[in-house]
């Protein structure tokens, strides 16, 4: 049945095609949860792929290429943060001028990167259990970044909901004048929420272009950083949600690649929307619930906070 | 009129906490003026002051949230600097804000926790929580979400948050302008057991019989200056008043009311469903206002007060056409606009964002509900003379303070903007006003006036229903007063046939039906 043996890859690929939209969802959801909205996602992500990729190209060395890219990630939010937090600068216009800024920025890094190969990150591979049939692949066969998103999960929900520091910033997002009050610094809180957002998207795009597809083209995210944004909202603000909603777009991402593949009669623009179509849909059905995402959503999202009141 | 900072004798323990010439300058004002004050141990202290006295300058400045320009803060005969709250919280301060500083969607234990230092492990907490509750007669459940509970539940959490920190002094800034009077009274012996365990409360308040039941002793501010400090045992309601505004106080006199006049606004089985988990829903509430009295409507925040508002003014469309019937017409499918030409005025609960536009100026806040009735618009155009001609006359007729029409309304103090709006709706001569808390943070000056002006809009024929959570202000207006309770309205009854104690057991749920679903009843008895 070769039915069968193309699930083994497809459930593969399936993982490895959520991974940077599991690293930018989760790092915007904690920049979300202390009431920050950043929509620089795509632009932070670009300028972590084409960082990533250069340090790699020169250096040879992928752990340094992957520490660049977050380092370059955070930079990039570390403006946005400074405009709007110290600048009271608009966060929406900001965020979207962030993405403007780093297609521009990642494509003049990028110019003299064009078409050079890179080898991609080893997989794992375990004998036996690798080898098992439909899950070995998917399951045993993947390289560290994949896991690593995978672990980052429950890492951010201890952080969120078990941790002191997390209950502080969850309580910032909530009701940042409260907080102040109570004498948590909200600004320096919410600096770090978004350094850490930018980190976790400069990863996730170097996971695309140093792995994924390891190669450097302009514009390679292709609106994984808009996707990755409205993961966020899609998973009412929780991290194990925003990684089943990362895997579905994975998935129907990879399904249609396959689809297109078995030379369906169906224009294959259509089936590239696939992707977008279903995550939106999942948004709008979610979305119906509005008592949910009232109780989940950080109720300062995008507002401004000045100290002095 | 002895100065308040005494000399203490040397042998004597110092005070709790001596502050000497505090002064506090914000952009444009002086908002403390070399401020003594003088705390003793065990004492509960009130620090009375009109709106924009400076009090709650000078409290932010002890809990380390503002920082003094000048002058020294002695706490237990040391000097001391308190950089922020958590270094005050570290000295044993603690503060329950007027706003409560409490996050919804977080558990009564974890909004807790933000506000300890050494908050330990969550369910050690809760049963700290539970310990001190149960100690000072604060009922609590830790793992509650915030949104759930009542209002006096709210300050509940605020009050044990600081017990759990032993504090030496407790600071209040309006406790009780939120709660039933039970819920007051409950409060009170809270305070009383804490005071004698030698905890020091800074007690603020506008509602003076309670500081005079309260209080051992009273420090007075004036614009910012102590302007006197007296025994508030010995003195009475009235002389306190005077003592914060520094003139005489004129209360309005509620001429009896003449023979009621038609429905001019009929309300039939009103219900309304939400989509917002914190809304309250309306279950089948019924009353009409007649031509020439004021009816009052009590009830504790957040048991539908919100929703009947946005119902009667049009903010909210109701399916039902007949569930509000104004004048005769039904009005309940009808926008906010279509029920003003209908005869209906409205002064909504918030000032700034609902009643006026905060960066627009006077006039301009006023075209925005007089275009419906007055001549401000001609052929879809703005009549500017107009508008600044309608805006004077509010100005003068309600003796706002404020920098003429072009003052933007967010620049004018709570009481002047409310005179304003009030100002506003009344001379569009309706024939049913809606008012939402109107006199919520407001002076006693401004709130008298504003009382007089809603008694004579009544006695001239006009229906008149104030919807407030202040219960001496509705014995004061109404002529019939009811209850809301969990979106319930109670039958009204005439304001001299009932008392404060009934009205606050209603607002209690003690309704005589059957037990909500969470059992709020029994919370009340």
């Amino acid at each position: 049945m070769s039915d069968l043996a193309l699930i083994g890859p497809i459930l593969a690929a399936m993982f490895a095609a959520a991974t940077p939209l599991l690293f930018a969802a989760l790092g915007e959801l904690v920049v979300e949860k202390s009431g920050v909205l950043n929509l620089g996602v795509e632009g932070m992500m670009l300028v972590g792929a084409v960082c990533g990729f250069a340090v790699t190209v020169q250096t040879g060395s992928p752990v340094t290429g992957f520490l660049v890219a977050a380092f370059a990630g955070a930079a990039t939010a570390s403006l946005f943060a400074v405009l709007t937090l110290f600048l009271l600068a608009n966060q929406v216009a900001t965020g979207l001028a962030l993405t403007l800024f780093g297609v521009g920025l990642s494509a003049l890094i990028g110019q003299g990167f064009v078409g050079i190969p890179l080898e991609g990150l080893p997989k794992l591979h375990i004998p036996g259990l690798t080898d098992l049939p439909v899950v070995g692949q998917a399951l045993f066969g993947q390289d560290i970044m994949v896991y690593l998103a995978v672990a980052a999960v429950p890492l951010v929900h201890l952080f969120l909901y078990r941790s002191r520091a997390g209950l502080v910033l969850r309580a910032v997002g909530e009701n940042h004048t409260a907080a102040h009050a109570l004498g948590y610094k909200v600004l320096r809180i919410r600096f770090f929420a978004v350094l850490f957002g930018g980190a976790m998207a400069g990863l996730g795009g170097a996971f695309l272009s140093m792995d994924y597809t390891p190669m450097w083209a302009e514009n390679m995210t292709s609106g994984r950083g808009w996707i990755a944004l409205a993961l966020v909202v899609f998973a009412t603000w929780k991290p194990v949600r925003a990684m089943l909603g990362a895997w579905l777009f994975g998935g129907v991402t990879i399904l249609q690649l396959h689809v297109q593949g078995l030379g369906i009669d169906v224009p294959s623009q259509l089936l590239s929307m696939l992707p977008y179509l279903a995550t939106v849909l999942v948004l709008v059905l979610i979305s119906r619930d509005v008592a949910r995402i009232r109780l989940n959503a950080p109720a300062c999202l995008g507002k401004l906070f000045h100290p002095d009141a | 009129m002895p100065s308040h900072a005494e000399t203490y004798p040397p042998d004597a323990p110092p005070p709790r906490l001596e502050l000497r010439g505090i002064t506090k300058r914000f952009p444009g004002c002086l908002a403390n003026d070399h401020v003594d004050l003088v705390l003793q141990p065990g004492e509960i202290h009130a620090l009375l002051g009109e709106n924009g006295a400076g009090k709650s300058t000078l409290v932010k400045m002890i809990y380390g949230v503002l920082h003094p320009d000048a002058g020294t803060m002695l706490w237990q005969g040391a000097e001391t600097v308190v950089p922020d709250p958590a270094g005050a919280r570290r000295l044993g301060i603690g503060m329950v804000f007027q706003h409560f500083s409490l996050f919804d969607t977080l558990t009564v234990t974890e909004n807790i926790a933000l506000g300890l230092d050494n908050a330990g492990p969550m369910d050690q907490l809760a049963g700290r929580i539970r310990e001190v509750s149960e100690r000072y007669g604060l009922a609590l459940d830790p793992g509650r979400h915030v949104f759930h509970l009542s209002v006096g539940e709210r300050q509940r959490v605020e009050i044990v948050r600081c017990l759990l920190q032993d504090p030496k002094l407790l600071i209040m800034d309006e406790p009780t302008s939120v709660l039933t009077p039970q819920e007051a009274a409950k409060l009170f012996e809270t305070l009383r057991v804490l005071a004698a365990e030698g905890c020091t409360i800074l007690y603020i308040s506008h509602k003076l019989e309670e500081i005079r039941a309260l209080c051992s002793r009273a420090t007075v501010l004036r614009a910012g200056k102590v302007v006197g400090a007296a025994d508030p045992r010995q003195e009475t309601a009235r002389s306190l008043a005077e003592m914060m505004m520094g003139a005489e106080l004129s209360t309005p006199e509620r001429p009896p009311q003449g023979v009621a006049g038609v429905a001019r606004l009929t309300v039939r089985h009103l219900s309304t469903t939400s989509d917002n988990p914190f809304a309250t829903n309306l279950k089948d509430v019924n009353f009409e206002v007649r031509g020439g009295e004021i009816l009052g409507i009590a009830g504790v925040a957040g048991n539908g007060q919100a929703e009947l508002m946005a119902a009667l003014s049009g903010e909210v469309l109701l399916a039902d056409a007949d569930a509000v019937v104004i004048e005769g017409t039904s009005a309940g499918h009808l926008g906010p606009r279509a029920r003003r030409t209908l005869g209906l005025a409205f002064v909504p609960e918030e000032r700034l964002g609902r009643g006026a536009v905060p960066e627009l100026s006077l006039s301009e806040n006023a075209l925005l509900s007089g275009y419906a009735r007055e001549p401000l618009v001609r052929g879809g155009m703005v009549h500017f003379a107009r508008a600044r001609a309608y805006a004077e006359t509010i100005i003068r007729g309600f003796n706002v303070v404020a920098h003429g029409h072009r003052a933007e309304a967010r620049s004018l103090s709570g009481g002047n903007l409310q005179k304003f709006i009030i100002g506003r709706e009344i001379l569009q001569k309706p024939k049913l006003l809606v008012v939402g808390q109107p006199t919520w943070g407001v002076d006693a000056g401004a709130a008298a006036a504003i009382h007089k002006a809603l008694i004579d809009l009544a006695r001239s024929g006009a229906a008149v229903l104030v919807i407030s959570q202040d219960l001496d202000e509705l014995f004061v207006l109404s002529d019939r007063i009811s209850v809301l309770f969990h979106g319930r309205l109670s039958d009204s009854r005439p304001t001299h046939e009932t008392t404060v104690e009934r009205i606050g057991l209603l607002m209690g749920g003690l309704f005589g039906t059957p037990p909500d679903e969470d059992g709020e009843i029994t919370r009340a008895v």
